[in-house]
């Protein structure tokens, strides 16, 4: 490796840059203003992409390409003023993970829509007019186009500045970032605020991609990888932080770069890829810097930042109705295996619903009582299951005490990463979780001597009796009412009270006594442990564990099936499991686009029903029996 | 005397799921100056809220002729009706001047006709002579009651018809407490309403013309200033004497 080469990368790295600084100081605009931590940022900087393509290959030439490239922005601007007017002023005063929801649901539609319209091949635009050559730099060339990108990202940064401390507009985007509520007291109408806001950030995301129309083919799978990468950006730099986003922007892509320079390391006894490191690199960047400065590099406690949502009411043990209920529900399932003797497609639907449920219930226990957002979850349900498999296959257990291993394994390594993840909150502790996910993620990925890399463990089948369908559900039956119960049983003991006074009040409840980080850590842990479980049934329900199953998707999935069901109860998430995975095998199976057939439900949900579905039958059954006082 | 400048009628109003006031009635005519008295917890904060239309409310609110209780608050702010909260809620990352800024709106008329006062940086550095001293200080680095003058100021820059003053005497030194009096008793002169809350009867005898007492959300009791100071028995009843 010589320095030249080094230098050249180093240089790439910073062309890389330019892009992910436009999404992440779009996205930290947004975050600092409206507090809504878009994630169909990744898909406006799609779109840009795609649009300038279409551009610049219809019209051609350099107005095609260049102006192209201005007109998408604009565009893009457009369509992220439409969302905000459309769809996000209804729900800024939902919980936040609604509104997460609500922008997932978006890059979903978003995604299917691109489908539609532009094809499933990826496509790459024409040599930037006036910049096709290349420049001779370290012994090596660099397409000029690339230098021209590693110098729009300072000017775009250097006048962003500017607006922000010069301009009123900047001046109430400022204001608004701290103290929302006071901005609106004295005069100003935030409602067009934060559309040109939105606007503005949307135009930064459409550029990013308009830019990257030259050096990169515009694809479907751009928006999940960008976004990914745009949040860890965001996170590192300090949230509602421009400056912060082009250094965080720069660290990252250099480590990047760095990492493929590198390339294989001979350490005598050891000998690995450095290469291969890029997927999890900038994840242990983000970790460490988020475990050393909890609020990112140039960002600030977010003082009291004043919730605008309806303080939740407390979770209480349910009515003897409802009892009574879950006791006819439990019978029903248990005659399942009896009605459905003729059809074991049933057997196997109903224990992925099963396991789904163990899934959200867990997910919920952080989530609602815990108050903490975990967007990793999948890291436990992975741990669960290739500790199942792999004790099954390398240790050579059992089959039962394998499954029931699971949960162990699951539980260690929450409780590890639970410790790092209570110290944080709000949005960073979301993103912490996220990252410890695509770590365990990675290493299953690419640790290919031990756990099979993307092939996954193959071959690990339930010995008899769990052999058969109908036995092996019935085993997960009995799994998933132990989980729930036991979970209940948390949230009902003076634990589960602390671990609620605690979310409501660290301050008020650390005074009376509660080692609040203590007692968030061990509910996290517990959390995880029963995530193992549905891990662990997993793998041997499909025979198989493989890296694609424990990857941000399941963790989404997580998120969507709790706020589905509604995280003010506990029987929100056992419906919302249910709902969700009957859909995802029925309606979902029949069309190509299912992704914004999902997407349109969602949104659907979110508006109709910003209380999840299992909120809104208890508020109508609340309505009905009268005894909701009369206030608006 | 003419039509109030604000009439509030049956107001009640909600913190999430607790109501706070239960049926708070007063008025506040052209240049007067009310204040609004009771212990912590009475409900002078809330009732300066609702008012903003900052907490869910319900009741009948008029100012300045118009029907207010369905507005929002940047709405409300623009007919005209000043907040300075009680915790000030300066901007920490802003300059003296950018504050200002923020509170900015165009010149308005009284309902006679008569322009109301309008305030420039400048006017009020002339009030407030040690903003003047630190127009680019950020606000984070000022003391409590440079803060609390800055937030006055701040209002005043939306060239208000009436101004909301919760607690503007609450935290800061005594010197500042003064200079806080006078300046009402000038914004008092130049015709401005003014509704100020206060547990300090020493510092609102000093400029208020009526009082009504809360407690527990309700009204109970209303007068001149000069009968209060004179009625030991409510005082004790409830203020903090």
């Amino acid at each position: 490796m010589t320095l030249d080469a080094f230098l050249f990368q180093a240089l790439n790295g910073l062309s890389t840059a330019s892009g992910l600084f436009f999404i992440a100081a779009g996205l930290s605009l947004i975050f600092g203003v409206t507090r809504i931590v878009n994630i169909a940022h990744g898909s406006l900087y799609m779109l840009g992409t795609y649009i300038a393509y279409t551009l610049a290959t219809k019209i051609g030439g350099a107005f095609g390409f260049w102006g192209g490239i201005v007109l998408t922005a604009l565009f893009v601007g457009v369509i992220g003023a439409a969302i905000e007017m459309l769809l996000l002023r209804r729900i800024y005063r939902a919980p936040e993970l609604f509104q997460l929801l609500a922008t997932f649901a978006l890059v979903l539609i978003f995604n299917d829509m691109t489908l539609w319209l532009w094809g499933p091949e990826d496509l790459l635009g024409p040599r930037a007019p006036g910049l096709a050559g290349a420049v001779e730099i370290f012994g090596r060339r660099l397409p000029s186009y690339d230098l021209f990108l590693i110098f729009v990202a300072p000017a775009v940064l250097i006048l962003l500045h500017f607006a922000l401390a010069k301009s009123r507009f900047g001046r109430l985007v400022r204001a608004a970032t701290q103290d929302r509520e006071m901005v609106g007291a004295l005069g100003v109408n935030q409602a067009v605020l934060f559309t040109s806001v939105f606007a503005l950030g949307s135009l930064l995301a459409g550029l990013g991609g308009a830019l990257q129309v030259a050096r990169e083919p515009a694809n479907l799978a751009m928006d999940l990888a960008v976004i990914g990468d745009a949040f860890v950006v965001v996170v590192v730099g300090g949230m509602g932080s421009i400056t912060g986003a082009y250094l965080a922007a720069i660290i990252i892509a250099e480590v990047k770069a760095l990492c493929i320079a590198i390339g294989v390391v001979d350490l005598g006894f050891i000998k690995f890829n450095a290469s291969k490191f890029t997927l999890v690199a900038e994840f242990i960047v983000m970790a460490i810097v988020l475990i050393v400065r909890p609020y990112g590099l140039l960002g600030k406690p977010q003082g009291n930042v004043r919730s605008v949502a309806e303080p939740e009411a407390p979770i209480r043990p349910a009515a003897p109705l409802l009892k009574a209920f879950a006791a006819v529900v439990l019978a029903l399932l248990l005659a399942l295996p009896v009605v459905a003797q003729s059809s074991p497609y049933v057997m196997v639907l109903a224990t992925d619903i099963l396991i789904a449920v163990i899934f959200a219930t867990s997910l919920h226990f952080i989530m609602g009582p815990g108050g903490m957002h975990s967007f990793g979850h999948a890291a436990y349900f992975g741990l669960g299951a290739y500790g199942a498999a792999l004790l099954l296959k390398s240790a050579g257990f059992p089959m039962l005490a394998a499954l029931l291993a699971a949960p162990a394994v699951a539980l260690l390594g929450a409780l590890l990463f639970g410790w790092f993840a209570v110290g944080l909150s709000g949005v960073y502790l979301a993103m912490l979780t996220l990252a410890f996910a695509q770590i365990v993620w990675a290493a299953v990925f690419q640790w290919e001597t031990f756990t099979g890399g993307s092939n996954g463990v193959i071959g690990v089948w339930p010995t008899a009796p769990f052999n058969k369908a109908w036995v092996y559900y019935l085993l997960a039956l009995a799994l998933a009412v132990i989980s729930v119960l036991l979970l209940r049983r948390f949230l009902f003991a003076p634990f589960g009270y602390a671990m609620r006074a605690g979310r409501d009040s660290a301050l008020r409840a650390e005074a009376i006594g509660i080692d609040v980080k203590r007692i968030h850590w061990l509910g996290f842990a517990i959390a995880g442990g029963i995530c193992g479980i549905a891990g662990g049934l997993f793998a041997f329900a499909k025979g198989s564990i493989s890296p694609e199953a424990i990857a941000v998707g399941r963790s989404i999935d997580g998120l969507v099936m709790v706020l589905l069901g509604g995280i003010q109860t506990l029987v929100g998430p056992m419906v919302g499991a249910s709902v969700f995975a009957m859909l995802q095998d029925t309606i979902m199976r029949q069309t190509e686009y299912w992704r914004g057939l999902l997407g349109c439900v969602i949104l659907f949900l979110v508006l109709a029903f910003p209380q999840g579905i299992a909120g809104a039958f208890s508020m109508l059954w609340s309505r009905f029996d009268g005894k909701r006082g009369g206030r608006a | 005397m003419s039509a109030p400048m604000l009439s509030v009628d049956g107001l009640q109003a909600w913190y999430g799921a607790a109501q706070i006031l239960h049926d708070v009635s007063f008025n506040v005519g052209r240049g007067e100056v009310v204040a609004l008295m009771g212990r912590n917890g009475a409900g002078k904060t809330t009732t300066m809220k609702a008012l903003m239309g900052l907490v869910a409310r319900r009741g009948a609110l008029r100012f300045n002729g118009a029907d207010i209780s369905g507005l929002r608050p940047f709405e409300i702010a623009r007919q005209g009706l000043g907040f300075t909260p009680e915790d000030r809620r300066i901007f920490s990352e802003l300059t003296v001047m950018e504050n200002l800024d923020i509170g900015r709106q165009p010149p308005r008329r009284f309902p006679g006709g008569q322009p109301a006062p309008v305030w420039t940086p400048q006017r009020l550095f002339e009030l407030f002579p040690n903003l003047g001293e630190m127009p680019n200080r950020p606000g984070g680095r000022m003391s409590g009651g440079e803060q609390q003058m800055l937030t006055v100021a701040r209002t005043l820059m939306g060239n208000p018809l009436m101004v909301l003053l919760d607690e503007p005497s609450e935290g800061v030194a005594p010197l500042i407490v003064e200079q806080m009096a006078s300046t009402i008793i000038e914004l008092k002169k130049e015709g401005l309403s003014i509704l100020l809350s206060e547990q300090n009867i020493h510092f609102a005898r000093l400029v208020s013309d009526r009082v009504y007492v809360l407690e527990k959300g309700e009204i109970h009791w209303q007068g001149s200033m000069a009968e209060l100071s004179g009625n030991l028995d409510i005082q004790r009843a409830y203020l903090t004497v």
